[in-house]
C-alpha cells in the first residue's frame, strides 16, 4: 500500500506509488469531451473512472458535508465524489479524488477547499485530492499535466466542441433514434485512436478531420420539420452537466426543441482573454499580456477552422470570440471576469443575433456573479431586443422539477407563439409581393 | 362548434370551465382539491355530464400541478400564463398588464410593446398558501383575516423577500400585543410588496391593470393593498368577475389548435390517470411495523418527571412560563419537579390573554393547599409576560432548555428543541451552555409548516403525523425552507405521492433541514453521545424517529417534551429560593387589563416600531425598542465604533478644501464606498468637485428603489443601491460615480484581494436595471486601486478624458487620496484602540462585531450595535483589530479582502480573554457560506463562542435578541466554571 505523504503545508500529496495502485474518480460536467479527457488520461498511464451516476443519495451526501448555502454546483461535485468512494465499490484507500481549480472571485475557486474539508468531516482525509489547473497550483510528484498532455485535452475540446454542436442539430431531427449518439461514441474513438498514434493535434490535420465530422453527421437521415430553437446559456456546471440541469436537453427534446448549447471553447478563450485584460486595465507586465495573447490566438485560430468546417457544411455556425466581445459592448466591461462573466451576456445575445431569442438562463440558487450577468442583463436584453424570450431558472437541491419546467414550458409556448406570428408575417409579405 | 372545456389544476384549487362557440361561460367551478387533484377533476366533470355526454369536446388541462395530470391522462395542456394571456386578449382585450396571485405561483404578464411574461423566482411566498399560513398563525379564518385587514390603522413592515421571513415578522408583532386588523393589513403589504419588487424587475406597472387569481378574487383587503400601492383608480384597477377562473377560461379558448375527442373518452383518460404513480425520489419506511413502533414507544415514555397529585397536594409550588412564538407554554411544578398542572396551547395571537385565563385557573386549583413561591418566564414574549404579571424572573430560552434536560439526563450533552418557528440546538460542555445553534429566519417555521399543512388537507396534526408513521414510501422533500418543501410537495402530488407518503416526507425534511442545515453535522458523533430532544415538533412521533434514524442513534424524548422551557423557567423560579413570589395574586388578576397600542419611536433614525402595552390602566411596558430612549432613560452612551465609523463617513460630503466649482459629483453611500469613500471624497475635493452623497438609508429608500431590482435573492446591502441612484438622478447631480471594483486593496493576509462579484459588478446592473440613470451621467469605469504607481497613469488619464482635468493636478489629487485613505484607516485603528482601553479600564467585555464595511449602515444593521451596547458592551468593528494579525494559511481560499479581514479579527479575538466576536452575514451572501465555517472553526479551536447574526430586510430583532442573549448566558456560564 502506498504510503501517506504530505507536502509542506499539510497538504497531502498523490505520489507516485499511488499512480500506478489508485483510481482517480472525476466528476462529469460535459459527457463528450470530459470522456475524451478520461481516455487520454488512461493513456498517460493513471487509471481513471468518470462518474456517471445521477440518483437522489448524491444530494444527499452533499448535503450532509456542504455547507447548505454553498453553490448546489460544489455539493452536486463533492456529493458525488463521496457518494462513489462511499457507495461505489471501491477500496476508499486506493482512490484519487480529481476536480478541477480555476481561480478568480467566484466562490468556484473554494471547490477543491470544500472538497478536503468535507473529506475530513467524513473522516477520509488519507484521500488525496488533485487539482486540475493550468497555473501550477497545488503539485503532486504523481501526477503531471505534461505540456504534450495539455496539447491533446485542447484539441480533444475542440473536437468535442463541434460533436456536441453538430450531435446537437442532428438529434432533434434524426429518424432512427440513436444514430445520432452511435455516431458520436464512434467519432470519440476514432479520435483517441488518432491522437494515440500522434495524429489530429495539428491545424492542418484538424481541419481535414472537422470536415470529415460534419460530413458524417450529414449523413444521419433525418426529418424536414421545424422545431424551436432554445439556447442554453449560464453558470457553466448547470449549463452542461445533466445532473445539475435536472437532464434539461433531454426535456427540451422531449418538448419538440432543438438545444443550442454554446461550447466550452470560448469559456477558455474567455479565461485567457482575462488575464490579458486585467493588463489593460489596471497595469501589470508587457511580457504576461504577450504571452497570453500568443495562447489566446492559438485557441482562437482553432474555433475560426471550426466554424469554417461548420460553414461550408449544412449545419449552423456560431460567431467567433472576437464577435461576442464585439456585441457586449455597452452591456458590461471587460473587466467583469467572475464566474461566466462577460462571456455569459454575450452568449445570450450570440444567441439572438443568430436567430435564435429563446434562451434558458441557468443558475445554481444565489449565483453570485449570475446576479449581474445573467438575471441582472435581461431587462436590458428585452429592451434592446423585445423578440427576446429569455427564462431564468435556478437549480438547487431543494428547487423542484416541476417549477422548473412549468417556467420553461412558458417560455417554449411563447418561442411557439412567436414562431407562428413571424411564420404569418412571412406569408403576409409574400402575399403583397 | 364543439363545446370547450378548460381545466386549470393548480397547487391548491382545480378550477373548471365550459365556454361556449361565443366565449360564454356556461358552467364554471372553483374547489380546493385537499392534494387529491385528479379524484377533484373527474368528480367536477362528471358533476356536469348531462351538459356534456355523447359530445365531442375539445378539453385542455393548465396549471402547474395540471402538467403531470395531463401527460398521466394524455390530454392536451397549456403552460398557465399563456392561457392566462390568451383569456385576457380575449375578454379585456385592453389591458396593459395582469397581476395574477395563485396558490404558489406569483405572475405578471406585461401588454403593449414586448409581451413580457414572469413568474415569481424559487424563493419567493407570497402567494394564497402564504396568507393560508399567515391566517393559520393568527387563529383566524381567511376571511376573518380579510375583514381584519379592512379596519386597520397601521401598516407595520414586513419582510417581503418571501413567505418565511415575513412570517419571523409577524410572529413578534404579534407577540408584543400588536393589533390583529394592522397586522392582517402589514400580511397583504407584504404580499404586495413581493408581488411588485419580485415581478416587475424594472418594467412600469401602469395603464389598466386586470387582477386575477383565487387571492385577489376573494379578498378585498389585499385588493385594497395593491390599488392602493401602484396608486389606481377604478378605470385603470380591473377585478374581473370571473378572475378566479381565468387561466382555466384561457385554456378552453386555447383548445382550439386541438383535436375534439368524445367526453366519454377523455373522462375515461382521467379516470384511469388517478392511480399512475410516477414518484422516484422516495426513501425507506419510519416503521416497518406495529411491534417496531411500540417498543419505541416505550422506550421514549421512560423518561417522565415523578408523579404527582395535584388534587391532593399540599404545599409549595414553583411556576414556569415559556411565551412562545407560536405556542404558550406553561408548568407549575412541586419542589421535586413532579407537575401539578401543564398548559399547552398555541397563543392565538395574544400571548396576554391565554396567560391571564391560565393563571385564574391554577389559583383555582392551588386553593389554600399550594403556595406558589416562585414563578419565572422565558420565550420571546418574556419581557411582555413578565411586566403584565410581575413575575420573579425572566431568563433566556437556552437556560431554561437546558435546566429541564439536565433533569431528565444529568450526562446531557446536546439539546435539540424544535418548536413551531425556531430550531435551538446547543452542546453542553463541563455543565455550561456552550456553542448555540439556531436557525437563521430561511429555516424558520418548520413546526408549525406541519400544523398549517395539516390543516390545509383537512386533518389535524396529531392524525396528519400518525398516518406518516407507516408510510410505505416517504417521499423525499428537500431541505432548503418550508417554500421550496411547499413546491417539493406540489412536485409529489403531480407524481401521485399518498398523503401518507408526503406525511412521512415532512417529517424527514424537517429533521434533515436541522441536523444539516442549522446543525451543520455529518454524524451523531458531531452532536453528542447524550442527546435530548425536545420542542413541541417532537411531540410528533414521526420527526422523532426520523431524527433517530437520520443520526443512527437513540436520544432522549421527556413525555414532557412540549413543554420543557416552562418546565425548565419552574426549576430555575424554584432554584431562586424565595420567600414569596411577586406574581399578581387572585384579586389582582381580576382587576387585570391590557390595551396594546402601536407608536413610532422619532428619537432617532432606528425608527423603531415599538408597541405600547398598558397594564390595568396604569403600567406601562414597551417594546419592540433597541435602546433605552424610548422608556424614559436617557441612551447610555457606550463606546460604539460603528457609529463612529458611520457618522465619519457621513460627513465627507460637500465641497471639503475645494471650491466645488468643477462641477457635483454624486457618490452612492451603499456596498464598498463605505470603504473607498474617504479616498473618492478627498480626489474630488481636490480636484474642485463638490461632493454629493445619497441620503441615509432607510426603508423608504430601498422601497423607492425596489421595482428595478432584477434578482430578488440578491444582498440587501445591495438591494438598497437602487434608491440610492434614484435619489442621487433626483439631487441633480452633473455625474454619477460608482465605479466597478473586482480588486480590492492588498492588505497582505490573505491568498488574494479580491472584492465579492456582487460588489465588484453591481454598477453594471444599475446601468442596465435603473431608467432613471438615462438622465444623468453614470461612471462607472474599471478601477483598480490596488496598484497605485498604475493607478496614478490610469486614473488621471480616465480625469482627463472625462472631466478635461490636467494630468499633473489629477496625479496629486491621486496621491493625496491614497494619503486620506490610508489616515481613516490609521483613524479607525486608534479609535477602536482608545475603546478597548476605555473598556478596560471600566471592566466592560468588548464584543467585535465583524461583518463588511457597509454592514454599519443602520439600515442594513437595524440598529443591533445598539442593541449590543444596551447590554453593557463596548463594541468595535473588524477592521480595528484584524491588521494585528499576519498572514497565515486558511482551509478556505481567503481570497476576498474583506472577508480575510474576519478571519483575522477572529484570531485576535481568541487571544483576548474579554472579547468576543459576533459575525454578521447577509442573507444571500454567498461568500459567507464558506467564511461562516472558518471564523467558526477559528473560534472553537481557539476556546471562543461562534455567534452569527443573519440579516435582511426583516427588522425585528426578537430573534438577534436571543443570541445575544444566549451568548452572553453562556459567557456568564464560562465564568463561573472557571
Amino acid at each position: 500500500m502506498a504510503k501517506l505523504e504530505y507536502a509542506k503545508d499539510g497538504r497531502l500529496l498523490f505520489t507516485k506509488e499511488m499512480k500506478e495502485e489508485y483510481t482517480l474518480l472525476m466528476p462529469q460536467m460535459l459527457p463528450v469531451h470530459f470522456g475524451m479527457f478520461r481516455k487520454l488520461l488512461e493513456l498517460e498511464g493513471y487509471k481513471v473512472d468518470m462518474l456517471t451516476t445521477n440518483h437522489r443519495g448524491i444530494v444527499d451526501e452533499g448535503l450532509k458535508y456542504v455547507h447548505n448555502d454553498t453553490c448546489y454546483p460544489a455539493l452536486l461535485v463533492i456529493g458525488q465524489l463521496i457518494d462513489a468512494v462511499k457507495h461505489g465499490g471501491y477500496d476508499p484507500h486506493k482512490v484519487a479524488l480529481l476536480i478541477t481549480q480555476t481561480g478568480g472571485g467566484c466562490r468556484a475557486s473554494n471547490y477543491i477547499h470544500l472538497l478536503r474539508k468535507a473529506l475530513e468531516k467524513a473522516d477520509m482525509s488519507y484521500i488525496p485530492v488533485i487539482s486540475v489547473n493550468l497555473s501550477g497550483m497545488e503539485k503532486n510528484p504523481g501526477w503531471s499535466l505534461t505540456l504534450p498532455l495539455i496539447r491533446k485535452m485542447i484539441y480533444a475540446m475542440m473536437y468535442g466542441d463541434l460533436i456536441v454542436n453538430v450531435a446537437n442539430q442532428v438529434r432533434p431531427y434524426e429518424i432512427s433514434k440513436g444514430d445520432t449518439d452511435a455516431m458520436v461514441e464512434d467519432w470519440e474513438n476514432r479520435l483517441i485512436e488518432s491522437f494515440q498514434a500522434g495524429r489530429g493535434m495539428n491545424r492542418k490535420q484538424m481541419q481535414s478531420l472537422f470536415a470529415q465530422i460534419c460530413a458524417d453527421f450529414e449523413t444521419i437521415p433525418v426529418t424536414q420539420e421545424e422545431k424551436v430553437k432554445v439556447g442554453v446559456v449560464g453558470e457553466i456546471y448547470v449549463k452542461f452537466s445533466p445532473l445539475g440541469n435536472n437532464n434539461l436537453e433531454d426535456f427540451l427534446l422531449s418538448e419538440g426543441a432543438e438545444p443550442v448549447v454554446p461550447g466550452l471553447t470560448d469559456f477558455i478563450i474567455f479565461k485567457v482573454f482575462n488575464r490579458e485584460s486585467d493588463v489593460d486595465l489596471y497595469g501589470g507586465k508587457k511580457l504576461k499580456k504577450a504571452v497570453v495573447r500568443l495562447f489566446k490566438g492559438y485557441i482562437e485560430n482553432c474555433q475560426k477552422d471550426m466554424i469554417a468546417a461548420l460553414k461550408s457544411s449544412r449545419f449552423r455556425a456560431p460567431g467567433t470570440f472576437e464577435d461576442m466581445h464585439k456585441l457586449v459592448h455597452g452591456y458590461l466591461g471587460d473587466g467583469n471576469k467572475m464566474g461566466e462573466g462577460w462571456l455569459l451576456t454575450g452568449e445570450m445575445l450570440e444567441l439572438i443575433h443568430s436567430g435564435i431569442p429563446n434562451i434558458v438562463c441557468t443558475q445554481p440558487f444565489g449565483c453570485l456573479p449570475n446576479h449581474i450577468v445573467g438575471k441582472g442583463m435581461i431587462r436590458k436584453l428585452k429592451d434592446d431586443y423585445p423578440n427576446s424570450n429569455i427564462v431564468s431558472i435556478d437549480y438547487d437541491a431543494g428547487a423542484t422539477k416541476i417549477n422548473q419546467e412549468n417556467r420553461i414550458k412558458l417560455m417554449l409556448a411563447n418561442a411557439k407563439a412567436l414562431a407562428k406570428q413571424e411564420a404569418e408575417e412571412e406569408k403576409e409579405l409574400a402575399g403583397v409581393m | 362548434m364543439n363545446l370547450r372545456v378548460g381545466i386549470d389544476i393548480g397547487s391548491t384549487t382545480v378550477k373548471v370551465v365550459v365556454l361556449d362557440e361565443d366565449n360564454q361561460l356556461l358552467f364554471r367551478s372553483y374547489e380546493r382539491h385537499y392534494s387529491k387533484t385528479r379524484e377533484r377533476a373527474c368528480e367536477t366533470l362528471r358533476s356536469i355530464q348531462d351538459m356534456l355526454a355523447g359530445q365531442e369536446i375539445k378539453l385542455v388541462i393548465t396549471g402547474s400541478a395540471g402538467l403531470g395530470v395531463a401527460k398521466a391522462a394524455g390530454l392536451d395542456f397549456v403552460q398557465e400564463v399563456y392561457a392566462t394571456a390568451a383569456a385576457v386578449n380575449t375578454y379585456i382585450p385592453d389591458t396593459d398588464a395582469v397581476i395574477e396571485l395563485g396558490g404558489e405561483d406569483a405572475k405578471i404578464i406585461f401588454f403593449g410593446g414586448a409581451l413580457e411574461e414572469r413568474m415569481n423566482g424559487s424563493c419567493a411566498g407570497g402567494t394564497g398558501a402564504f396568507i393560508d399560513q399567515m391566517a393559520t398563525l393568527m387563529d383566524v379564518s381567511v376571511d376573518e383575516l380579510d375583514a381584519l385587514s379592512l379596519q386597520y390603522e397601521k401598516i407595520y413592515p414586513i419582510a417581503s423577500r418571501c413567505g418565511v421571513f415575513a412570517k419571523s415578522d409577524v410572529q413578534p408583532i404579534l407577540n408584543q400585543g400588536g393589533r390583529k386588523e394592522d397586522v392582517a393589513a402589514s400580511i397583504f403589504q407584504a404580499v404586495v410588496d413581493q408581488t411588485v419588487a419580485g415581478l416587475t424587475q424594472g418594467r412600469e406597472l401602469k395603464g389598466r391593470i386586470v387582477f386575477l387569481g383565487g387571492p385577489l378574487h376573494f379578498l378585498k383587503g389585499l385588493r385594497a393593498r395593491f390599488v392602493e400601492t401602484l396608486q389606481l383608480d377604478e378605470a385603470h384597477a380591473v377585478f374581473p368577475e370571473d378572475g378566479d377562473c381565468f387561466a382555466a377560461m384561457g385554456a378552453a379558448l386555447c383548445s382550439g389548435d386541438y383535436e375534439p375527442r368524445p367526453f366519454e373518452e377523455l373522462l375515461r383518460l382521467l379516470e384511469e390517470s388517478r392511480d399512475v404513480t410516477s414518484t422516484v425520489d422516495t426513501m425507506p419506511p419510519l416503521f416497518e411495523s406495529q411491534e417496531q413502533y411500540d417498543a419505541f414507544i416505550a422506550r421514549h415514555n421512560a423518561s417522565t418527571p415523578p408523579k404527582v397529585d395535584a388534587a391532593t397536594y399540599i404545599g409549595d409550588a414553583y411556576l414556569g412560563i415559556d411565551a412562545g412564538s407560536t405556542t404558550t407554554k406553561m408548568a407549575l411544578i412541586a419542589p421535586d419537579g413532579g407537575l401539578l398542572y401543564t398548559y399547552y396551547h398555541s397563543n392565538l395571537g395574544n400571548p396576554v390573554a391565554i396567560v391571564l385565563q391560565q393563571l385564574k385557573e391554577i389559583y383555582k386549583l392551588c386553593g389554600d393547599r399550594i403556595t406558589i413561591k416562585g414563578s419565572a418566564v422565558t420565550g420571546y414574549g418574556e419581557d411582555l409576560i413578565k411586566n403584565a404579571f410581575s413575575c420573579d424572573l425572566g431568563l433566556v430560552e437556552t437556560v431554561a432548555h437546558y435546566r429541564a434536560a439536565a433533569h431528565f439526563n444529568p450526562d446531557v450533552d446536546f439539546i435539540i428543541d424544535i418548536g413551531g418557528q425556531d430550531m435551538k440546538c446547543f452542546k453542553i460542555r463541563n455543565g455550561a451552555v456552550d456553542s448555540i445553534m439556531l436557525n437563521e429566519a430561511c429555516s424558520s417555521g418548520c413546526g408549525s409548516f406541519i400544523e398549517t399543512f395539516a390543516k390545509a388537507l383537512g386533518y389535524n396534526i396529531a392524525d396528519f403525523s400518525r398516518i406518516g408513521l407507516f408510510a410505505k414510501h416517504p417521499v423525499s422533500l428537500g431541505s432548503r425552507c418550508t417554500v421550496f418543501m411547499n413546491s417539493s410537495v406540489k412536485q409529489a402530488q403531480k407524481d401521485g405521492a399518498s398523503v401518507e407518503d408526503i406525511s412521512a416526507g415532512l417529517s424527514i425534511s424537517i429533521v434533515k433541514n436541522a441536523v444539516y442545515k442549522v446543525i451543520r453535522a455529518a454524524s451523531a458523533d458531531d452532536l453528542g453521545q447524550h442527546i435530548v430532544v425536545q420542542g413541541g415538533t417532537f411531540y410528533n412521533d414521526a420527526v422523532l424517529r426520523a431524527f433517530e434514524q437520520e443520526l443512527g442513534r437513540e436520544v432522549t424524548r421527556p413525555t414532557i417534551s412540549g413543554i420543557m422551557g416552562a418546565f425548565g423557567a419552574a426549576l430555575s423560579a424554584r432554584n431562586l429560593g424565595l420567600e414569596r413570589s411577586t406574581l399578581l395574586g387572585p384579586q389582582a388578576l381580576d382587576a387585570f387589563s391590557h390595551a396594546a397600542k402601536p407608536v413610532t419611536c422619532n428619537l432617532c433614525t432606528n425608527h423603531c416600531a415599538l408597541t405600547v402595552n398598558t397594564f390595568d390602566a396604569g403600567r406601562r411596558f414597551i417594546s419592540g425598542n433597541r435602546c433605552s430612549r424610548p422608556l424614559g432613560k436617557e441612551k447610555a452612551e457606550l463606546p460604539d465604533l460603528y457609529r463612529y465609523k458611520y457618522q465619519k463617513l457621513r460627513s465627507m460630503e460637500g465641497k471639503g478644501q475645494g471650491d466645488g466649482s468643477r462641477g457635483r459629483v454624486g457618490i452612492p453611500f451603499g456596498l464598498n464606498m463605505y470603504e473607498n469613500l474617504p479616498f473618492w471624497f478627498e480626489l474630488f475635493t481636490c480636484l474642485n468637485f463638490e461632493v454629493v452623497l445619497s441620503p441615509e438609508s432607510s426603508r423608504k429608500l430601498y422601497i423607492k428603489g425596489q421595482r428595478t431590482i432584477p434578482s430578488d435573492t440578491v444582498c440587501y446591502p445591495a438591494k438598497l443601491l437602487h434608491g440610492h441612484v434614484e435619489a442621487l438622478v433626483e439631487a441633480g447631480v452633473d455625474a454619477i460615480f460608482y465605479p466597478c471594483m473586482p480588486y480590492n486593496f492588498d492588505e497582505k493576509s490573505a491568498d488574494n484581494y479580491y472584492n465579492c462579484p456582487v460588489v465588484a459588478y453591481y454598477p453594471e446592473l444599475l446601468a442596465a436595471n435603473v431608467p432613471d440613470l438615462k438622465k444623468t451621467r453614470f461612471l462607472n469605469p474599471y478601477t483598480g486601486l490596488h496598484r497605485p504607481k498604475d493607478y496614478e497613469r490610469i486614473g488621471s488619464q480616465w480625469l482627463a478624458d472625462t472631466f478635461g482635468v490636467p494630468r499633473k493636478e489629477a496625479v496629486a489629487a491621486i496621491r493625496r487620496a491614497y494619503q486620506a485613505y490610508e489616515a481613516y484607516k490609521e483613524d479607525v485603528r486608534a479609535t477602536g484602540e482608545a475603546y478597548v482601553e476605555q473598556a478596560r479600564e471600566e471592566g466592560r467585555s468588548i464584543i467585535v462585531l465583524a461583518g463588511r464595511p457597509y454592514h454599519i449602515d443602520p439600515e442594513i444593521n437595524h440598529g443591533i450595535n445598539d442593541l449590543i451596547t444596551s447590554f453593557g458592551f463596548v463594541l468595535i468593528s473588524e477592521d480595528a483589530v484584524a491588521f494585528h494579525e499576519g498572514y497565515a494559511p486558511r482551509k478556505v481560499l481567503n481570497q476576498w479582502t474583506f472577508q480575510s479581514r474576519m478571519y483575522n479579527a477572529a484570531r485576535y479575538v481568541c487571544q483576548q480573554p474579554d472579547m468576543q466576536l459576533i459575525q454578521l452575514v447577509s442573507f444571500g451572501c454567498g461568500t459567507d457560506a464558506i467564511t461562516g465555517d472558518e471564523v467558526r472553526a477559528i473560534l472553537e479551536e481557539g476556546g471562543k463562542l461562534y455567534t452569527q447574526l443573519k440579516i435582511d430586510d426583516i427588522s425585528n430583532l426578537g430573534a438577534v435578541r436571543i443570541r445575544v442573549r444566549s451568548l452572553m448566558a453562556a459567557m456568564e456560564e464560562r465564568k463561573k466554571a472557571n
